[in-house]
């Protein structure tokens, strides 16, 4: 018997809850050569901004134990470019489009959104929340409930109604529970968390920092506890909402974990850079762990950390209803 | 074989040989499928580290040489720079390694029989040799400028000297072939060979320098970039470099995947580490693809 790996992604249907991590997979080309778009529950795209951008000098790339420290800068063709070129190729190829969207102001993303309401093919929209806000000296919006919940709020009240709207978190926020309930408040259908912590690296034989910008965003193994505690304390909170879970994810057992704390999608990114095939490996992986462990559904799996001890999947009767 | 050229594979591949080269390491790998479909300039990406690694980024490696014994090998040749090389040196015999490639784009050759002058620095070197095979099979005749900072760290002066019309070898210390460096020797090389193109592979101030001198000469040369990567597929967005698009606009382009080689007088080699602020995409710069800006033409 196989398991059954659909999932739901608010109320759309994938039919398997691995996605790409948005700015892992650049425009998909990359990917297709290796891999069957089609074949992911979703592609996540890089985050979209309105006009072309060159990112960031370099280094933009430092590695460190078990994680990658990357300071990139969106860059990206612009939503242009990205409407006209990549978007349709992604949907000839069969792929599921989630697109990423990133903004220094609030209208920057409302009028992303704009865009993106006409075009066909996009089953989503993530709002990267850990962008810097311009019109607040640089704050990142995923720092503050407010902010946060104004950006979610203005890209639900643009997009298509059926088209939903995933608020991405970053877990350097003082309180991440709260900016999760501001972001779900202001109308978000799902969260995606996590989204890298700031790191830092120096190269003791320069004797300067590591990357040109100075600070970068952690990825890798190294911050797979830290995603599992923030969509713990999350799920705990909202039980309700949908996760899609990243950070770290190399294997079907990571996913499984990312899946036991509450996510409902797991999202690979650094793992990418490593092996062109993650995803599909670790869909593999993951549907054999789950096949091992006695599942019928992914959907059973979901949360599971956080039921009460004893209550295996085997016991499901005894269960509240999934959080799907 | 024509159609399988260019696509990358992961295979896993296992070691035939290894050994010490003077200050390099040489390992060849049983790596059928990417043997097939190489080119001279493509390069490969291995993971480090064995199966629980702490070491996610790939390492990107420049071939040496392939060779069609036990179905396809591949050979790497490197220096130790950090954890990840000091892992690969360890590697022995009938160890299993996870490879990628080919990657990156080739170097393009002459269509019809030209003189070519192929320059490498240190172990850049390396990946010279199969370029000058595909040359001199062209009829091309092909002259080499090789050099280094010391004798020991001058990679393939032999197989040059075997296969080159010329060989010129420099040390900065002086301890083999000329004192001082390849761009010191190279316009009497040009000029000697009546040279049509210059291929070079190297450190970027080698190949910023070799630039200089080609385009002095008047002569096309490509250039093999080597720029920190993490994935060389292209998805990591972390080999850019600022490149001259035919429209005159520049662009930070990936080097893996529309590098590794570049015309060198495209690349603004004085302005790699930054954004240039001309740039498409450049912080206040130009913000549309064909915008309003027109490019300032001095």
């Amino acid at each position: 018997m196989s398991v059954d790996m659909r999932t739901y992604l608010a109320h759309v249907e994938l039919a398997n809850p691995i996605t790409t991590a948005a700015g892992c997979a650049a425009s998909g080309d990359e990917l297709s050569q290796f891999v069957d778009l089609s074949r992911l529950g979703a592609f996540v795209t890089r985050s979209i901004t309105m006009a072309p951008r060159a990112g960031r000098p370099t280094p933009r790339m430092a590695e460190t134990p078990s994680g990658l420290l990357n300071a990139v800068g969106l860059q990206g063709p612009g939503v242009d470019v990205f409407l006209e070129r990549e978007l349709p190729r992604l949907v000839d190829r069969g792929a599921r489009a989630v697109v990423s969207i990133g903004g220094g102001s609030v209208a920057e993303y409302t009028a992303l959104a704009r865009r993106l309401a006409d075009a066909p093919g996009v089953t989503a929209v993530e709002v990267n929340l850990s962008c810097p806000n311009v019109e607040d000296l640089g704050r990142v919006f995923a720092r503050d409930p407010a902010a946060a919940a104004e950006v979610v709020s203005s890209v639900r009240a643009t997009m298509r109604y059926d088209v939903p709207v995933v608020a991405k978190l970053a877990p350097d926020a003082a309180d991440i529970v709260a900016v999760a309930r501001a972001c779900v408040d202001g109308g978000a259908d799902a969260l995606a968390m996590i989204n890298t912590p700031l790191g830092m690296s120096i190269d003791v034989d320069t004797m300067r920092p590591a990357l040109a910008a100075g600070t970068g965003g952690l990825s890798g193994p190294a911050v797979r506890p830290l995603a599992v505690r923030c969509l713990w304390q999350v799920h705990a909170a909202l039980p309700g909402v949908p996760i899609v879970g990243m950070g770290g994810v190399f294997s079907g057992r990571d996913a499984l974990e990312l899946i036991l704390a509450g996510a409902c999608v797991v999202s690979v990114g650094t793992a990418l850079f490593h092996d062109p095939y993650a995803c599909l490996r670790i869909l593999r992986e993951l549907e054999d762990l789950l096949k091992e462990r006695g599942f019928e559904r992914l959907a059973d799996a979901v949360g599971l950390a956080q039921r009460p001890p004893g209550a295996g999947p085997r016991h499901r009767i005894d269960l509240e209803e999934s959080s799907l | 074989m024509k159609e399988t050229a260019g696509t990358a594979v992961q295979v896993t591949g296992t070691v035939l040989t290894t050994r010490r080269v003077d200050a390099y390491h040489a390992l060849t790998v049983v790596a059928p499928g990417i043997a097939e479909r190489f080119r001279p300039g493509h390069f490969v990406t291995v993971a480090v580290g064995g199966p629980h690694t702490s070491m996610p980024a790939r390492r990107a490696f420049a071939v040496h040489d392939v060779k069609p014994d036990y179905g396809g090998t591949v050979e790497l040749v490197f220096a130790v720079r950090g954890r990840g090389t000091a892992w690969l040196a360890e590697r022995k015999a009938r160890d299993t390694l996870d490879l990628v490639g080919p990657l990156g784009r080739p170097f393009p050759v002459p269509r019809d029989p030209a003189a070519c002058v192929l320059v490498g620095g240190e172990y850049g070197s390396a990946s010279l040799f199969a370029l000058a095979d595909v040359l001199q099979r062209r009829g091309c005749r092909v002259d080499f400028v090789l050099g280094a900072a010391s004798a020991d760290r001058v990679f393939g002066a032999l197989r040059a000297r075997r296969m080159g019309e010329t060989t010129t070898l420099t040390t900065e210390d002086g301890s083999l072939g000329l004192r001082g460096r390849v761009t010191d020797a190279l316009p009497s090389v040009i000029a000697d060979a009546r040279a049509d193109v210059v291929y070079a592979c190297g450190p970027m101030a080698m190949l910023r320098g070799v630039t200089a001198v080609a385009v002095e000469f008047d002569i096309p040369v490509q250039v093999s970039i080597e720029e920190a990567m993490a994935c060389g597929y292209g998805v990591c967005m972390t080999c850019v470099v600022p490149v001259i698009g035919d429209d005159g606009v520049t662009r930070m382009v990936r080097s893996c995947v529309e590098g590794p080689v570049f015309r060198g007088e495209r690349v603004r080699f004085e302005d790699i580490g930054t954004i240039p602020f001309d740039a498409l995409g450049a912080p206040g710069g130009r913000a549309q693809e064909g915008g309003a800006h027109t490019r300032n033409v001095s």
